[in-house]
């Protein structure tokens, strides 16, 4: 169990699990690969024979619109045929387990596992599980990782700040539920950013989450000072059943991202947004549509970046 | 039958005996040790030369998976495992299904388990009914029907007043109320202990005073009842340290942790190794460290296997998702004799954690070499080396957080009322 579960014994990228443990070379040449897809998009045919013949199976375990439907579009632009699978939970109550259905999948030929699970873990399980010639990318699993999320939100920084050693990124919001803040996180420190913040009230922080490099702010106004980068997370509605947040009016009002607070950060600064957003909860839409904002962007490099994993696992 | 066991490094942690000498059994029970009595004349010789006698072990936790768990272990394939891993007597937590709160229950599980003529078995009764935390059970009439003492196993009572009353009643009798200390509110929804692992892996987390918290009501509650208490599965430093307080005090208490709490960490969970999802959780290094020196001190009487055989299905899914627990019987030897090992304590005082104070904890004439009594023993050879897989386990549980680990010391020979009920011959 020593070994790495998602490089191959010459350390190249077998799967993509989570961005925890990555060698900065290797996520450089995904933002490198993803660059050069760009033009791609671009074209009129937007279509590359890269993956021709491959079989990717989208499997969705749990619901999501952008994710899917970018990896989608990015397995069609690289050529590949795509089975969508959403598996909600009344075909796991039938009784199939997850590996039942991901053996089953595998007698199918699939080449590649796109997998979205809402516990932490689970495509580190499949992983583990699948015949050697299978790729398994991590497309969002409970709270542990959202790999592609964290590569296409790094591509976006680099896009607009060029450089990350001389950056100030504040992570605001719902950390400790956050898969996304995660991988985040791991990609900023991996690739060099000096000063990675993150901002919430206690508790949506988990225990020792400094120890993932992060200084931890709990005042929003002197967390945002001077920063390049402001990502603000999704609040969950469900969080607001629970007792860790007591309104949205008071988060909003603490925690919310708005023209006054955004003030406090570099004239230059930038805004992301993983989505889906919650307008007036995490970020006022004036900001989310503002000329700051470069959360659709996020979107469309989203694509570039999800071809460039699945091309070079498929290299691999 | 009478045997004569020869040769052997004979240990009796209750005596404090730890000689090369014999032992002489008839009848089922220990008729000498030390020198052959007059007109003795042995059916059976068997040759000690060069291993451990000791008393037979004394498991505080072991699941037999009977009633109701039928498929994922029996009572045939546990109590096999038991006597190849030298335990003797085993107390079973209630929570099989239905849970253990009615005396024919017992009574059922008692006669087919004597009928096996293996390990003795000393159910624990439900402190409430079907575990529920709501109505205390009848109590004397379990005792009456073979209960030992009486447990919530792994279900909460979250109504304090609720486990107020129980030991109340408990204390009436006199009987020793058995609790894992966790509060079912703070433990709500986690799987993996609250620090930077399950930080880093996105596990839902418990924190430490979920146990602290709880550890802090069973004492209070214990000193205003005088309830005898049995804390059980202790996993966290500052929980140790309470008791130590509280037995310092003089309350009579007594506490026991696991073999794999004994020597594993949050850090072994690694990527989400599902074998690793224990109740409760494995928790910082420093808390398992100080498990080991509580064991050491005293502050922790015995070490117990905590098995609960899971089967594969339930085992390969999502870290959160796969039921905890582990199969444990076949370790608890090798696991003491590990810990005894890399912590320099004698190999008399780590087989008193598996065997005479476990014994003392439930009230048994059991875990001793005493003339007159029981000739329950285990032989083993403590050097011999053997690899943790799952055609070594006779437990039809083969998961455990040690798979692939090599263990030594390896029993070679264990006697239930002077009957001989494993040979390590027919385990090759």
């Amino acid at each position: 169990m020593t070994l790495n579960p998602q490089l191959n014994a010459d350390g190249s990228l077998r799967h993509l699990l989570t961005i925890d443990g990555l060698p900065r070379a290797i996520l450089t040449h995904i933002l490198d690969t993803a660059e050069s897809f760009i033009s791609v998009s671009e074209q009129e045919v937007k279509k590359v024979p890269l993956l021709r013949g491959k079989a990717i199976f989208n499997l969705f375990f749990e619901a999501s619109t952008r994710t899917r439907t970018t990896f989608e579009i990015a397995a069609k632009r690289l050529s590949a045929d795509v089975i969508n699978l959403n598996i909600n939970a009344s075909s796991q109550s039938k009784g199939e387990t997850l590996l039942d259905t991901v053996d089953n999948l595998s007698a199918m030929q699939a080449d590649m596992f796109v997998v979205r699970h809402a516990q932490s873990g689970a495509a580190h399980m499949i992983a583990r599980h699948v015949a050697p010639h299978i790729h398994v990318v991590n497309a969002g699993d409970g709270r542990h990782a959202h790999p592609t999320q964290g590569l296409l939100d790094v591509f976006t920084i680099r896009k607009y700040k060029g450089e990350f050693h001389n950056l100030r990124v504040a992570i605001v919001g719902d950390v400790l539920h956050s898969r996304v803040a995660r991988s985040q996180i791991h990609a900023l420190t991996t690739l060099g950013v000096p000063e990675v913040r993150v901002i919430a009230p206690k508790t949506l922080l988990p225990v020792g989450v400094e120890q993932m490099g992060v200084h931890v702010y709990h005042d929003m106004l002197a967390g945002l000072k001077d920063v390049d980068v402001v990502i603000m997370l999704r609040l969950q509605n469900e969080r607001m059943r629970g007792a860790r947040l007591p309104s949205v009016q008071e988060y909003f009002k603490y925690y919310g991202l708005t023209q006054e607070k955004l003030a406090l950060a570099r004239p230059d600064a930038i805004v992301m947004h993983p989505g889906p957003m919650n307008r007036g909860v995490e970020i006022d839409s004036s900001v989310a549509d503002g000329k700051q904002s470069v959360i659709l962007p996020q979107v469309t490099y989203g694509i570039a970046v999800r071809m460039a994993v699945m091309s070079i696992l498929a290299g691999n | 039958m009478k045997i004569h066991i020869k040769n052997g490094r004979v240990i009796d942690p209750k005596s404090q005996l730890d000689a090369i000498t014999d032992v002489y059994i008839a009848a089922g029970k220990i008729l000498a040790i030390g020198a052959m009595p007059a007109d003795f004349h042995a059916n059976r010789v068997i040759d000690a030369s060069n291993q451990i006698v000791c008393p037979g072990l004394v498991d505080l936790a072991a699941r037999l998976r009977e009633p109701g768990f039928e498929y994922r272990a029996t009572l045939e394939s546990e109590m096999n495992a038991a006597c190849a891993g030298g335990v003797t007597s085993l107390a079973c937590p209630p929570d099989t299904d239905p849970p253990l709160d009615e005396p024919g229950l017992v009574e059922m599980l008692k006669f087919r388990a004597k009928n096996l003529h293996q390990a003795h078995v000393y159910p624990l009764g439900a402190l409430t009914q079907k575990l529920e935390g709501t109505r205390i059970t009848e109590m004397a009439e379990l005792r009456d029907a073979g209960c030992v003492g009486f447990s919530q196993a792994d279900a909460p009572i979250s109504d304090t007043q609720v486990l107020a009353r129980a030991m109340e009643y408990a204390a009436t009798f006199d009987f020793t109320v058995w609790l894992r200390p966790e509060d079912s509110y703070l433990a709500k929804g986690g799987v993996a202990h609250d620090g930077f692992v399950a930080t880093r892996l996105g596990l839902p987390a418990i924190p430490t005073s979920a146990e602290t918290v709880a550890v802090a009501t069973i004492l209070l509650l214990a000193r205003e009842t005088n309830a005898r208490v049995h804390l059980c599965r202790l996993s966290s430093a500052p929980a140790i340290d309470m008791v130590r307080r509280a037995k310092a005090e003089g309350l009579n208490i007594s506490c026991d942790a696991s073999i794999n709490h004994l020597h594993l960490s949050e850090m072994d969970i690694g990527y989400f190794d599902p074998n690793y999802h224990l109740v409760p959780p494995l928790r910082a290094t420093r808390d398992r460290d100080a498990i080991r020196a509580g064991l050491a001190d005293g502050t922790i009487d015995a070490l117990c296997s905590d098995h609960t055989p899971v089967d594969d299905d339930a085992k390969q899914m999502p870290f959160a998702e796969a039921e905890a627990g582990a199969t444990g019987l076949e370790l608890l030897l090798p696991l003491a004799l590990k810990w005894a090992q890399e912590q320099n304590i004698s190999l008399i005082k780590a087989l008193a954690r598996i065997t005479h104070q476990p014994a003392q904890i439930l009230g048994l004439n059991a875990g001793s070499l005493t003339v007159g009594q029981a000739a329950d023993i285990c032989i083993f050879n403590l050097d011999a080396r053997w690899q943790v897989i799952p055609a070594n386990l006779r437990s039809q549980g083969k998961n455990t957080p040690f798979l692939g680990y090599e263990m030594q010391g390896q029993v070679v020979c264990t006697l239930v009322d002077g009957q001989v009920v494993f040979e390590a011959d027919d385990k090759q």
